[in-house]
């Protein structure tokens, strides 16, 4: 790709899309930290992930302003306007990532103090390490544009899917056999409900970069879904 | 950067075309008003156009892109033969209107240029009122029997020109007198008067401000309902306001032909993509 003939115009692009990457490492590590916290019952952790959500936000905002500036000053066209719209979109998905990992790590101080379920929290942790791997890779396919890659992320979005039903079908039996367990259980299916939104905004990722790179948005119809509302 | 080194690439405005009739409406079948098939401009030695093949459909605007001295001006004066009227140029290739070649030896230049009628980049009314300069062509063609119906004519072009209320008490008032963008809108009326079916448009807002350059927009946006309008403009974002079809041109030869939306957001030759993007060195 040739450099643009106006200079700047090729940094304020190179700056947003380095921001948006930025805000990505910034996201996955909350997310990360937040599934730590829950896993690890550490609650030092888990204030530092609420506490580092008002970040993300401010980046989210700045590179939404930027984008815009961006439409308004340099009317970006083709691959440019993509790429300015792409940001734009994935600042977003990123931020609803970083409010739903903030509401994790908020769930953590109930949690503590319910007695400690290890087969649970290790189907938490399991699929929470495949949500934070699908975040790392998307991520890494955006900051490479590797449309391959973010297509290997968009075609497996069905595993995360299949996580959170029998996870939803475990956490029912532990509230059945034990009605005390009820309190911590449903902290921990809106913590796994969480983490199937996060593997969805993964997804949605995914699209924004194949639409980024190739022009087509078609793809965001053709995703193979199974229903997450499948009876028990 | 020669022109011997063209890749002389080529296309039709074929696909999607069909999708861009319906979706302007209309029921013609999928033809060109007016069409284009290898056409080859020659000033001299010099080959300013490479076998240049475009449909531009009627009750719609298709906008001509492409760095200076590509050719798209030059293919635009083909459209009314304009480049007859240069010593040494000659034009190969064909260029039909309605079924009809335009460079058949039956066919009359100065009736074709009635039929296709031409606005240039710096709004050039003749130095008479402004009744006159919208009379002229309907009285040297006999559209008119009498007076009452060339004033008529004059106020229905002024109308849809979108001039009359600014200009209605003073048709007497020379031509000249106008701001520049009621002159281009002028010109356009006394384009409009003889009744053309074509209208080609050659930068027709480059010496406008945004105000009387929105005015002419709105004004083509009007006129494409009646006809087939083609435009050569510089600026991207006027091509895709105005236009339903833009053609970019790179050294005498169509690059990317298309509907204008994908060639703004998903055009698929790079030399498009780095023109519109402002990244041609």
């Amino acid at each position: 790709m040739n450099e643009h003939i106006v200079k700047a115009y090729e940094d304020e692009l190179n700056t947003l899309t380095a921001e948006c990457a930025r805000m990505g490492g910034l996201t996955e590590a909350a997310v990360a930290d937040a599934l730590e916290a829950v896993v690890r019952r550490d609650q030092q952790m888990a204030d530092s992930v609420v506490a580092r959500d008002e970040r993300l936000d401010a980046l989210q905002a700045d590179i939404e302003r930027k984008a815009i500036r961006m439409i308004a000053l340099r009317q970006p066209l083709a691959n440019d306007l993509r790429r300015t719209v792409a940001a734009m979109k994935i600042a977003n998905n990123l931020e609803r990532v970083g409010d739903l990992g903030k509401n994790i790590a908020k769930r953590t101080i109930v949690i503590i103090d319910s007695d400690p379920m290890v087969p649970l929290t290790r189907s938490i942790e399991r699929m929470g390490r495949l949500v934070v791997t699908r975040l790392k890779e998307v991520l890494d396919a955006y900051t490479a544009s590797d449309l391959e890659r973010a297509m290997s992320v968009w075609s497996r979005d069905d595993e995360v899917d299949e996580h959170y039903n029998s996870l939803f079908r475990e956490l029912l039996t532990y509230m059945m056999g034990d009605p005390r367990t009820i309190t911590a259980c449903a902290h921990l299916l809106f913590v796994a409900k969480n983490l199937e939104r996060i593997g969805d905004h993964a997804t949605n990722i995914a699209e924004i970069i194949h639409y980024e790179i190739t022009g087509d948005e078609a793809i965001a119809t053709a995703r193979p879904k199974t229903d997450a509302l499948q009876r028990p | 950067m020669t022109p011997m080194s063209n890749p002389r690439s080529s296309f039709k405005m074929t696909a999607q075309r069909d999708d861009a009739l319906a979706s302007a409406g209309t029921s013609r079948a999928a033809v060109g008003k007016v069409s284009a098939t290898d056409v080859s401009v020659f000033y001299g030695d010099k080959q300013a156009l490479f076998d240049v093949s475009l449909d531009m459909p009627d009750r719609m605007v298709t906008a001509l892109i492409g760095p200076s001295g590509c050719g798209k001006s030059t293919f635009l004066r083909c459209i009314n033969r304009m480049n007859d009227t240069i010593p040494g140029a000659r034009v190969d290739g064909k260029i039909i209107l309605d079924g009809e070649d335009i460079n058949d030896r039956k066919v009359d230049p100065v009736l074709l240029r009635a039929r296709v009628g031409m606005v240039f980049q710096k709004p050039n009314p003749f130095p008479k009122s402004i009744f006159e300069n919208v009379a002229y062509g309907p009285r040297i063609h006999g559209f008119a029997d009498n007076k009452t119906e060339l004033a008529d004519i004059v106020e229905s072009s002024l109308k849809r020109a979108g001039l009359w209320k600014e200009v209605a008490d003073r048709l007497q008032a020379p031509g000249t007198s106008l701001s520049g963008g009621q002159q281009q809108r002028l010109v356009i009326a006394r384009a409009i008067a003889v009744s053309p079916e074509v209208i080609l448009m050659d930068e027709p807002c480059s010496a406008l401000d945004p105000i009387a350059t929105a005015k002419i927009e709105e004004l083509i946006d009007d006129l494409r309902s009646q006809y087939c309008i083609v435009i050569v403009t510089h600026s991207m974002a006027q091509a895709a306001r105005v236009s339903q079809r833009t053609a970019f041109f790179h050294m005498g030869a169509v690059v990317e032909a298309g509907a204008t939306d994908e060639i703004f957001t998903n055009p698929r030759d790079t030399r498009t993509q780095d023109y519109i993007t402002g990244r041609f060195g």
